[in-house]
């Protein structure tokens, strides 16, 4: 019973991290309709921004959290601006392979940069943050992936509840054309979800820095490790999104604990087809019906 | 019998002329010289080396084929041919090796077992858009790739297979040159018969649920049926593809069939132009070219004292060139080297008066 609680602790705060990840893939998704292919290499290049910036300058780390937000939202209006924007009423497949295209650049990049090898980040968490319950411990690293994923969600819901830029994404979200009437600037949204996206990545990719350490393949898989997720909540759901993230991680852990670790890897692909097969749009997707 | 030149208008009647493979009798004329250089000039210009580049070229651009008539006329994004063609590979090699199938009918095989394999993993694109076909692909190429490491009494984990040499009726296949052969008649054939399927019944279905499924679905054409006949067509391109390379390199392991390969295939159509059987032959050369170049540049860097250190750093570099090359293509010409190639050709017709 201890290894099975100690294997749902674990399940649900890897399982926080897929949802913080799935977090900026749907909102990209949910204002643009773009599959974004690139989202490991956005994780990638914000853990790697924090590293250098931390490790290799030695500044203070709110510092390095400060400027790696920065960095990284800039870098996200800067990709829309570069490669999304010309394809703007070009067809989805072309869009799509551009996220690929650009995938496989950054991951060339950072391979060239840092090459293949696991960088670690220095221990900066207070140890006060490792909770006991019962005969199960939780380690710090545990209990602030489970707070930053919560932190992130609070306020998340409060900009799209109440800021206007918030109600911008949404109405953009819900139809193109329709908030375009009403006088939203598009572009701005889809730049500023590109943004914030590029932000979002980058709080989990330091989130999976501090856990497993920043490798650029490790990275770069988890970006497609996020399609599992989001299938099963439902492409549309940001709420879908967090219970499939916890649904996934906690599936994840099991099989690896209970069956073999090399499963691990391969299961939430497994589930992925099984869902395609069964139950498409998701848990909470949007049911499109098309008659003819 | 009049030479058929080309018309100073578009003077069509029937449909039938629309449909023609070639439009001129010079069309004709260029491929078939154009076969009589393949076979008969280019094994003797090149060196080993040189023919084992084109063989590559050549299961390549099969491949690429395929991989088009499923991307650029169907319109539903595989993000699995990568293992597609390992699924191929490990069906030749275990035929081959284990059950002692001769070339032939293991390599037929070998394609029709990835095009089942293909379409178990092209059912959810019956109820569902291309975007989900996309994911359920991308499962494919995982867990394709965890069979090929772990099911280790059937595929040798990654120690992979040895195949025996490959007999047709009884002669030994042995050196790049024979295996050129071998594989540029597959390669005409396929490209034969691609083009055959595009212009036919099923590629205007297929070209019909491209452009809009609803139409398409309204004008009778059962679509779902359409989309999975494309997927088992693409994957047996595929898997035809790499049992040819599994007979020609050996022996094989599980490290080729990776996502990065997959990447590779969609970087060639794109490149060649979606949409166009000539232009995945073209970007198939493209790519296959690249790859060697850089390669050779890192070997070659390697030898020269002082620079090892950076031959080891170039490796990361191609496949952040081909992004580049993707990303680039796909913003300045979407439609492939077969544009530029069509604007040439047109831009010498029409001169002096072209507008």
């Amino acid at each position: 019973m201890d290894f099975f609680l100690t294997l749902l602790v674990q399940g649900l705060s890897i399982g926080c991290l897929y949802a913080i990840a799935a977090l900026g893939f749907v909102m990209i998704f949910k204002s643009s309709s773009v599959l974004n292919f690139a989202h490991g290499e956005l994780l990638a290049i914000g853990a790697y921004i924090f590293l250098v910036i931390s490790v290799w300058l030695k500044l203070p780390i709110y510092l390095a959290f400060i400027i790696t937000f920065v960095g990284s939202f800039l870098l996200g209006f800067v990709i829309e601006r570069l490669f999304l924007r010309p394809m703007i009423g070009e067809a989805l497949i072309e869009v799509i392979m551009l996220t690929v295209g650009l995938a496989a650049m950054f991951k060339g990049l950072l391979l060239f940069i840092f090459s293949g090898n696991t960088y670690v980040y220095p221990n900066f968490l207070p140890a006060g943050l490792a909770v006991k319950i019962g005969s199960v411990s939780i380690s710090p690293v545990y209990t602030a992936t489970f707070l930053i994923t919560v932190l992130f969600l609070i306020i998340f819901g409060l900009f799209f509840k109440y800021s206007s830029q918030g109600i911008y994404m949404r109405s953009v979200a819900d139809s193109q054309t329709a908030a375009l009437s009403l006088g939203v600037n598009v572009r701005r949204v889809f730049a500023l979800s590109w943004a914030i996206a590029s932000l979002v990545c980058a709080m989990s990719g330091i989130v999976l820095g501090i856990l497993n350490g920043i490798n650029v393949h490790d990275l770069s898989k988890m970006g497609l490790k996020v399609f599992p997720v989001v299938i099963l909540g439902g492409l549309e759901s940001i709420g879908g999104a967090i219970i499939g993230g916890l649904i996934i991680g906690v599936i994840e852990t099991l099989v690896s604990g209970y069956f073999s670790t090399s499963l691990r890897d391969v299961v939430a692909y497994v589930i992925l087809v099984i869902i395609l097969m069964i139950k498409p749009y998701g848990l909470f997707g949007l049911v499109e019906i098309e008659r003819v | 019998m009049k030479l058929r030149l080309r018309p100073c208008g578009n003077f069509k009647e029937r449909y039938i002329e629309e449909l023609a493979i070639f439009e001129t009798d010079f069309g004709r004329l260029w491929t078939l010289i154009g076969i009589v250089i393949l076979f008969f000039v280019i094994p003797f210009l090149f060196g080993s080396y040189g023919l084992y580049v084109l063989n590559h070229i050549g299961i390549y651009a099969i491949a690429a084929v395929g991989l088009n008539i499923l991307i650029g006329f169907t319109g539903q994004i595989s993000l699995g041919h990568g293992a597609f063609f390992g699924v191929g590979a490990y069906t030749a090699a275990i035929l081959m090796a284990k059950l002692g199938v001769p070339f032939i009918p293991a390599v037929i095989l070998g394609g029709i077992m990835t095009s089942i394999i293909g379409l178990i993993f092209g059912i959810p694109s019956s109820r569902l858009k291309h975007l989900y076909l996309t994911i359920s692909t991308l499962a494919g190429q995982f867990i394709l790739e965890y069979i090929f490491v772990h099911w280790k009494s059937l595929t040798g984990g990654t120690e992979g297979i040895i195949l025996p040499k490959s007999t047709i009726l009884g002669y030994t296949l042995k050196g790049d040159r024979t295996f050129f052969y071998v594989i540029f008649m597959c390669f005409v054939l396929f490209l034969w018969i691609a083009k055959n399927i595009v212009r036919t019944r099923f590629g205007r279905a297929f070209i019909a649920i491209r452009d809009n499924d609803q139409a398409a679905e309204g004008m009778g054409i059962p679509v779902f049926r359409y989309k999975l006949l494309s997927f088992g067509i693409s994957s047996f391109y595929a898997g035809f593809a790499g049992a040819l390379w599994a007979a020609y390199t050996g022996s094989i392991t599980p490290e080729p069939f990776t996502f990065t390969l997959s990447i590779e295939f969609i970087a060639m159509i794109i490149i060649g132009g979606l949409g166009s059987i000539t232009g995945s032959v073209f970007g198939a050369t493209f790519i296959t070219l690249i790859n060697e170049l850089l390669s050779q540049l890192a070997a070659y860097l390697m030898n020269l004292k002082g620079l090892a250190g950076v031959a080891m750093t170039i490796a990361p570099l191609r496949e952040f060139f081909f992004g580049l090359i993707i990303v680039l293509f796909l913003i300045f010409e979407p439609k492939g080297i077969a544009e530029v190639w069509r604007i040439v050709k047109s831009s010498f017709r029409l001169w002096p008066f072209s507008y």
